[in-house]
């Protein structure tokens, strides 16, 4: 069997267990808290902000000067001209009584997911009536399933993309407030379907943001704007 | 389906060859006799002889106090966050059982979590407390593996190799470089990395939305690689910020599962026996994908009390389907399924969904791979505990045939099987101890976030985890009280230290034994016959153990939940 010996010069140990680690301990410890909590994540951000400073700074999206939002992180709406994200459980504080938390949808300062069972009564009256508000507001059957991602939390609570079924869905009632053909609409959300990583890896998805800001630049129609008229 | 299954052998071909790859690298330099620079400089800093040659008890010793006093620093500057810099939203220090908590969770590679990152730590802290002693635990426990293997290496010796060496190779030529590479590829795909603590955006409708900004990507890195888990966010890796897309989930993955799959090649190596090496790693990856096939089936198969509110859970080209409560779109069910195998396979922690959101038999795959822990297991320690399985397996073999076991040429006698039972019995005793504990305190169910058979298996899963030293939870469970902050506190360094001392003991006196040449009673470990073996004893060992508790949570709910039984 081949000797692993560390070094030629070594020294055989005659030492007793604890003899002499004291000061080599307490050294490591501060030796170590330079190295990796201060000189690694400093330089890394060096590096980053001086070569990938969008992302680096949070992959902010700006319109006529104003930030308004990420391209990473999700955000609410409640608009029928626009596409919904899936449900959110973070909370905040009450703006009315600062000491009091209330249901804050995609409130990126605390992440949170439901943490819901699939046993909780809780959980399963909360899916059943976003059931029937999505039916409701995008006008569907009574009888239509709805994509599950509409009505679960994600566990974030911040998820910015929904599912292809679920923008589609969508597609019908964003069109007609808009006073939008459906095709145009249809089309605008094709070309923004993410597709899988390499192929393979996730799932083809919708970001919600960068659709609503695309249907946001779209010109109203001649056609629809002879119905909005009417 | 098809490309959800392509997907899962695509992420288990990188990582075996990842692993031939990282192992031989780890080999190197476990045994080579040069010192680099920054090495001999880190040494000339601690006043140590990178020369000196260390028994299995001086070793641990030198592993203990480090971290000891490594915990003491992070826990002292936990609790001066109030006077540190980059404290720009103005948080608090910890009060005094949080920051031991956390300090000690950070230093057993736990990186259990009674805080919201976001909300109660600064960029400092953030930087030098958590990122620091994710850096400290994986460091020494992929260390102490080192250890181990020469240990298991080693005839007629009595030194197992030099704490600080190991140590600092481990740091220098693994942790930090792949660290540094990996984040700068983890900000290209969308993670933040920077000083300032947050901006405001103004959303399309006219709401302020606060986004909380750090040094995320330099904290994934070594969460993942470390095999540590702990979040920069409260909702860990759920969290858009800290896995921005598939690519990014996919290497957190591969990350988790680099170090313990690459020391079953490393220990081929390093006892010239790659055959053995590779019987290891088809232990655990036999393991990983029977556990993966069920956590996929659960969750793809959804929750039928969904479908009857209305839902539609069935795959399509158009959307994932299935149980999508407390997951991300952009991983759907097959990429969540892998993650929840790894991070708790390889006792990372870390969540890109909420496990206590999972379906029953979705959330008994979590729990028992924690309990099992060895199924690829945390840096270093995963591949101890397997050996400290392989030792049973040979000993039970040896009993079936009456005669004296051997493993790798070494006899296994009376104090190698007193060591390995300990570290076996530690494990069930502090997690089933600790829950039955638990389940009569009186307070215990106004900590629940869910009730009947889920009640019990969150509880379950809390010491399971702190006690496989992983971190993740069934997080509707609040724990921030005194009781489980110190039991589940215990729970981790129980798990952590009185299985790592008597598994280096046992390499000590492994090492001090001569080796006996194989005859014909040898039960020959290099065979697929013995990886069977291998997998049926930490199979049957661990289902007789847990059982009846994993019977009374997650075999119950998922009953119940087929016959549309709720809880409120």
């Amino acid at each position: 069997m081949n000797d692993l010996n560390l070094s030629n010069s070594v020294r055989e140990s005659v030492i007793s267990p604890l003899n002499g680690l004291f000061w080599p301990c307490v050294r490591s410890a501060i030796f170590v808290v330079v190295v990796t909590g201060v000189i690694y994540p400093l330089l890394t951000t060096g590096v980053a902000q001086r070569v990938l400073p969008q992302q680096a700074n949070g992959s902010l999206i700006e319109k006529n000067g104003v930030t308004v939002g990420s391209a990473v992180i999700g955000q609410f709406f409640t608009d029928m001209r626009y596409f919904h994200p899936r449900p959110s459980t973070t909370m905040g504080p009450d703006p009315h009584d600062a000491g009091k938390m209330i249901a804050v949808p995609y409130n990126a300062g605390v992440s949170a997911g439901s943490n819901q069972g699939p046993t909780n009564q809780a959980l399963i009256d909360t899916v059943a009536q976003r059931v029937i508000d999505y039916r409701k507001i995008n006008d569907l059957p009574a009888n239509a399933l709805v994509p599950v991602d509409a009505v679960t939390a994600s566990g974030s609570g911040l998820d910015p993309h929904i599912s292809v079924a679920n923008a589609q869905a969508q597609a019908a009632r964003v069109a007609e407030a808009r006073g939008l053909t459906f095709s145009q609409v249809q089309q605008l959300l094709t070309q923004h379907i993410e597709g899988r990583v390499l192929g393979l890896l996730g799932e083809p998805r919708v970001n919600v943001l960068i659709l609503n800001i695309a249907l946001d630049s779209l010109p109203v129609s001649a056609d629809a704007a002879q119905i909005i008229d009417k | 389906m098809e490309l959800n299954l392509l997907d899962f052998a695509a992420v288990l071909a990188t990582m075996t060859s990842l692993a031939v790859i990282m192992g031989r690298w780890l080999a190197r330099a476990f045994e080579s006799k040069n010192h680099w620079l920054v090495e001999r400089l880190s040494y000339r800093a601690l006043g140590v002889d990178p020369g000196e040659r260390m028994g299995w008890a001086r070793y641990g010793l030198a592993l203990l106090l480090s971290n000891a006093a490594m915990m003491a620093l992070g826990y002292a500057l936990l609790r001066l966050q109030s006077v540190l810099p980059l404290n720009d939203l103005g948080n608090p220090a910890q009060s005094p059982d949080l920051a031991f908590n956390t300090a000690a969770s950070f230093i057993t590679n736990t990186n259990w979590q009674s805080y919201a990152g976001e909300s109660s730590l600064s960029n400092a802290t953030q930087m030098v407390a958590i990122t620091y002693l994710m850096f400290c635990g994986a460091t020494a426990g992929v260390a102490v593996a080192g250890a181990f293997i020469r240990g298991l290496a080693r005839t007629s010796s009595q030194d197992i190799g030099n704490y600080w060496v190991d140590f600092m190779r481990v740091l220098w030529r693994v942790m930090l470089p792949l660290c540094f590479v990996m984040a700068l590829v983890y900000v290209w795909q969308g993670m933040p990395q920077t000083l300032s603590s947050w901006t405001i955006a103004t959303t399309l409708e006219g709401v302020r939305q606060q986004l909380i900004l750090g040094p995320v990507a330099s904290f994934e890195t070594i969460k993942h690689i470390g095999t540590n888990g702990g979040g920069f966010f409260s909702m860990n890796a759920a969290h858009p910020f800290e896995n921005p897309t598939p690519l990014t989930n996919t290497l957190h993955i591969l990350s988790m599962l680099l170090i313990p799959s690459a020391l079953t090649v490393t220990f081929g190596l390093l006892l010239s026996k790659k055959r053995q090496g590779w019987v290891f790693f088809g232990a655990f990856l036999v393991m990983f994908t029977g556990f993966l096939a069920l956590v996929y089936g659960a969750e793809q198969a959804g929750n039928p009390l969904l479908t009857r509110a209305g839902a539609d859970q069935v795959i399509s080209s158009t959307q994932p389907g299935g149980n999508m409560e407390g997951k991300e779109m952009r991983f759907g069910i097959a990429d969540t399924a892998l993650f929840v195998t790894t991070t708790t396979g390889a006792t990372t922690g870390s969540v890109n969904a909420m496990h206590d959101s999972l379906t029953p038999l979705g959330g008994l795959v979590p729990l028992a791979q924690m309990m099992l822990n060895c199924v690829f297991g945390g840096d270093g320690v995963g591949f101890i505990n397997l050996i400290q399985y392989a030792i049973l397996t040979v000993f039970l073999a040896g009993m079936m045939i009456g005669r004296t076991p051997e493993f790798l040429g070494k006899k296994i006698e009376a104090r190698e099987i007193k060591l390995v039972m300990l570290s076996v019995l530690v494990h069930p005793a502090s997690i089933l101890g600790f829950t039955a504990l638990a389940s009569l305190w009186p307070d215990t169910g106004a900590s629940l976030a869910n009730h009947g058979p889920h009640g019990f298996s969150e509880v379950l899963y809390a010491y399971t985890s702190g006690t496989a030293n992983n971190g993740s939870a069934f997080a509707g469970f609040n724990t921030s009280t005194p009781f489980f902050n110190t039991t589940i506190g215990l729970a981790m360094l129980i798990g952590r230290f009185l299985t790592m001392l008597p598994m280096l003991a046992v390499a000590g006196s492994l090492a001090a034994k001569k080796t006996v040449a194989a005859g014909p009673g040898t039960f020959p470990t290099a065979t697929p016959l013995f990886m069977g073996l291998l997998v049926f004893v930490v199979l049957v060992v661990g289902g007789l153990t847990f059982l009846p508790a994993l019977a009374l949570g997650p075999l119950v709910e998922q009953l119940q939940m087929l016959a549309g039984h709720l809880y409120s």
